[in-house]
């Protein structure tokens, strides 16, 4: 079954980079009439990916049409989110966008931004946690705050590369308690996973990545979360407080993740993909496997999804100018 | 228990098994054809292992790797020609057997043997893996800052004909790993405002470009497609062999220890293995004027290193993300695109896969007897198989091999282009391997020294300062400074 799938992704890829595609056919009533490819802008088995199989199944089930889901990697994600907004808005081609969407023009290193898609649904947001080796001294995070501004520039924090996801997160937690954002230095990394493994090797001395991907150290006992930033406690981890509970400041952020098809796509096709994306998020199966994951569930619609991206998109930009990371 | 029984379950399905045997014959069929290397069967599968899970994906690996070391001896013996570089430190041993009507003897040496070193090594990944992974926990930027330097040096001076041209190789391999974003600052370099170059040049398209492509490169600029008919086998192939192993018990331990020792070091594989054990087998033989007419000894034993060293390449892999050879090198982007992410968590996120991946390593070279055994017995049938028939083919997988990693046409650039300089640098006698060693290390030595110095706020000293650093940077400036006097002295002129 996954093979069938994937052959004929090649091979729909490799017949429009080959020319060989047809004009974008006029969205008909009759929507969709042939395989849809769906675009994942990071590689195969990771949270992005698996996040946007099951949604591409749950789609494949409801609309009676293959959904091909194409992993386009590469340059941090500036390649497959350029190849959703550059597809035909014919809406064969949808795919997964992620909060990387709301920063990467703030760099300078592609010139798409949230505006540069039709937004469908919003469907999962990780918030991160602020994690520290486990036989570290610090109790809870209160402790952590108060090293960081008896020492300043001492501790160092990983989680993601520099400008990441995680670095804002770090960055913009620390202005909101008013320090500057680089009291604690960025140590940039390859991801959550090797930072969390130079946690647990003490090379560094705060995580601040999503729980779940911190789960396997955590529960390894290699490490301890201290707090989440977000708005409420994540149901998995009910012991870990939030940092409105322990510090009383109200900096919150999430990795997120959407479905977005390039702009102008036909209403009639938008109305479709949105009733079926909010079947697909309102199933047994979905919530269940994001559940067994860790990863969090939240739906926003397709004007919900764009003024979260846009509310996003400010908070982004203040803390990365603030970090003078942001070239405008 | 509950790792060894979900592992259990992984190998047990029967699509597993499937792709075991069907690997296996694709790793004899591609091992036994002159011209066609392990790596290459390892970067032919690529776009297959593209469309599996994890298991049956490193499954195939393992078993085709494996399979294609020994076969690389059936031309060796039949024809004179290596199937393999791995195979030609003995070829003309196994040669002037069949001349002296001893052909089954020699093959049956080859996968016996192949099949214990093989075994010996993957005991050793066994045990050292998980072993290692649990101090490689304990390591940070500062340690692995070493360990890659380590890795770089290894690549120019273990047994390459000119350390100079394997320098300016792993220096290739260092300047293409600058390109793209994905560096410590995420700075797009060398882009030149191309979207495809931001996420640098993809390891697994420069491999298949310069192990598979060069060679159809070279396959049409050669004049001679056609082999020579090989010699026939008719004999019973194992008889005798037992008396081999009560004879050479001291070769075969010394064969497969030093082989696993050399895979597992970085730019070394298993046809450097081979050369050596070769070697040692004849330095320390009681009969050492007997080799080169058609003697077993150095087949026993180098037969046995070079499947030792495909284990043994495993270790750095899993462990440190460091490759032991170029098979491994393209196993760790298989391993990246599966989400498995080398390196000592590995152990701890994923172990029913470890588990299962060690069983497959028992499981491949258990069954290269049976199926080693077929081969040999269809040697002249393998053969026959026209090049002209079969490098289109190569050309075929090898294209849809680049295009499936990341589903973009630039891919098949990439692998087109690193096609042409393999076939050139290869032309010009320059080694291959240092430049996929600098690709593949590269991105991770700039990593470890820029995030280390962050750590320290700027003090070289912490990179001595944690006990297991200080150790390996002490030893890395030792064979340093050992290789710089050893030029040196090489420079001064010799008194008259």
């Amino acid at each position: 079954m996954l093979k069938r799938r994937t052959f004929l992704a090649s091979a729909t890829a490799a017949s429009a980079v080959a020319g060989l595609g047809f004009k974008p056919a006029r969205a008909q009533a009759a929507w969709p009439t042939r395989p849809v490819t769906f675009i994942v802008p990071w590689g195969a088995g990771g949270g992005t990916d698996q996040t946007a199989r099951i949604v591409a199944s749950l789609l494949e089930k409801d609309l009676g049409q293959p959904i091909n889901v194409v992993n386009r990697t590469g340059g941090s994600g500036v390649v497959g989110h350029a190849a959703i907004a550059q597809a035909a808005p014919d809406g064969y081609t949808i795919g997964m966008i992620t909060v990387e969407i709301v920063m990467m023009h703030w760099q300078g290193l592609t010139e798409f931004k949230d505006t540069s898609y039709t937004p469908l649904a919003l469907m999962n947001s990780d918030p991160p946690g602020v994690q520290v080796k486990a036989d570290s001294s610090y109790k809870n995070v209160k402790d952590v705050v108060a090293a960081i501004k008896a020492n300043p520039g001492k501790l160092k924090a990983s989680g993601t590369g520099q400008g990441g996801i995680w670095h804002v997160a770090l960055a913009g937690w620390l202005q909101a308690m008013g320090l500057k954002p680089d009291t604690v230095p960025w140590v940039p990394s390859n991801g959550a996973a090797p930072a969390m493994q130079d946690l647990a090797a003490g090379g560094v001395d705060i995580v601040t990545c999503s729980v779940p991907e911190a789960r396997a150290m955590l529960d390894a006992g290699k490490a301890r979360s201290l707090a989440v930033m977000s708005p409420g406690r994540n149901p998995a981890f009910p012991n870990v407080p939030t940092l409105k509970e322990e510090l009383g400041i109200d900096w919150t952020i999430s990795a997120w993740r959407g479905i977005a098809g390039p702009p102008g796509l036909p209403a009639n096709v938008g109305a479709k993909l949105v009733a079926s994306l909010d079947k697909a998020y309102k199933s047994k199966d979905f919530q269940e496997f994001m559940a067994q994951r860790g990863f969090g569930t939240v739906w926003g619609d397709p004007q919900g999804f764009a003024k979260h991206m846009a509310a996003d998109d400010a908070k982004m930009g203040s803390v990365m100018k603030a970090l003078g990371i942001a070239k405008a | 228990m509950d790792t060894a029984l979900a592992a259990l379950y992984l190998i047990a399905d029967p699509y597993v098994l499937f792709i075991i045997v069907l690997s296996s014959a694709f790793g004899l069929f591609v091992g036994a054809m002159p011209g066609l290397t392990a790596t290459m069967a390892t970067a032919l599968l690529v776009p297959i292992t593209f469309f599996m899970p994890p298991v049956p994906a490193l499954a195939a690996i393992v078993t085709a790797s494996a399979m294609a070391i020994f076969a690389g001896d059936i031309p060796g013996a039949l024809l004179r020609i290596p199937g393999t570089p791995a195979s030609a430190a003995y070829t003309d041993e196994a040669y002037a057997m069949t001349l002296k009507g001893q052909a089954e003897l020699a093959l049956g040496a080859g996968v016996v043997f192949s099949a214990i070193g093989g075994i010996f090594g993957t005991i050793v990944l066994v045990t050292a893996a998980p072993a290692l992974a649990e101090v490689a926990l304990r390591f940070s930027s500062f340690e692995y800052f070493w360990l890659v330097c380590l890795g770089l040096t290894c690549a120019v001076f273990i047994a390459q004909d000119s350390a100079i041209k394997g320098m300016i190789a792993l220096f290739l391999g260092l300047t293409v790993a600058l390109i793209g974003l994905d560096n410590p600052a995420a700075v797009p370099r060398f882009t030149f405002g191309v979207t495809d170059l931001m996420g640098g040049i993809d390891m697994i398209q420069a491999m298949i470009g310069m192990f598979a492509i060069a060679e159809v490169l070279r396959a049409v600029a050669a004049a001679n497609l056609r082999l020579p008919p090989p010699k026939p086998v008719s004999g019973p192939i194992f008889k005798g062999q037992w008396l081999l192993t009560k004879k050479y018990p001291v070769q075969i331990i010394r064969g497969s220890a030093i082989g696993t020792l050399i895979g597992a070091l970085p730019g070394a594989g298993a046809d450097i293995a081979s050369w050596i054990t070769y070697a040692t087998s004849k330095r320390f033989s009681k009969e050492p004027e007997k080799f080169g007419t058609g003697h077993v000894e150095g087949i026993v034993e180098s037969g046995a290193a070079n499947n030792a060293a495909v284990s043994g390449a495993w270790i750095p892999a899993l462990v440190f993300g460091i490759p032991g050879d170029s098979i491994t090198a393209i196993v760790i982007g298989v391993l990246y695109l599966k989400n498995l992410n080398p390196g000592p968590t590995i152990f701890l996120e994923k172990p029913e896969i470890i588990t299962a991946l060690f069983t497959v390593f028992f499981l491949a070279n258990i069954v290269m007897i049976p199926f080693g055994w077929l081969a040999i017995k269809s040697a002249k049938q393998i053969l026959a198989v026209p090049r002209e028939v079969l490098m289109p083919i190569v050309l075929m997988f090898c294209i849809v091999g680049a295009f499936a990693i990341n589903n973009s046409p630039f891919g098949i650039g990439v692998m087109l282009v690193f096609g042409v300089i393999g076939f050139l640098m290869e032309d010009n006698g320059f080694p291959v391997a240092p430049v996929i060693l600098g690709i593949v290390l590269g991105p991770m030595l700039e990593q470890n020294f820029v995030t280390s110095m962050i750590k320290s706020d700027g003090s070289f000293l912490f990179f001595f300062e944690r006990p297991i650093a200080g150790m390996l940077g002490v030893t890395t400036l030792a064979v340093w400074g050992g290789m710089a006097w050893k030029g040196l002295r090489a420079l001064r002129p010799v008194p008259a």
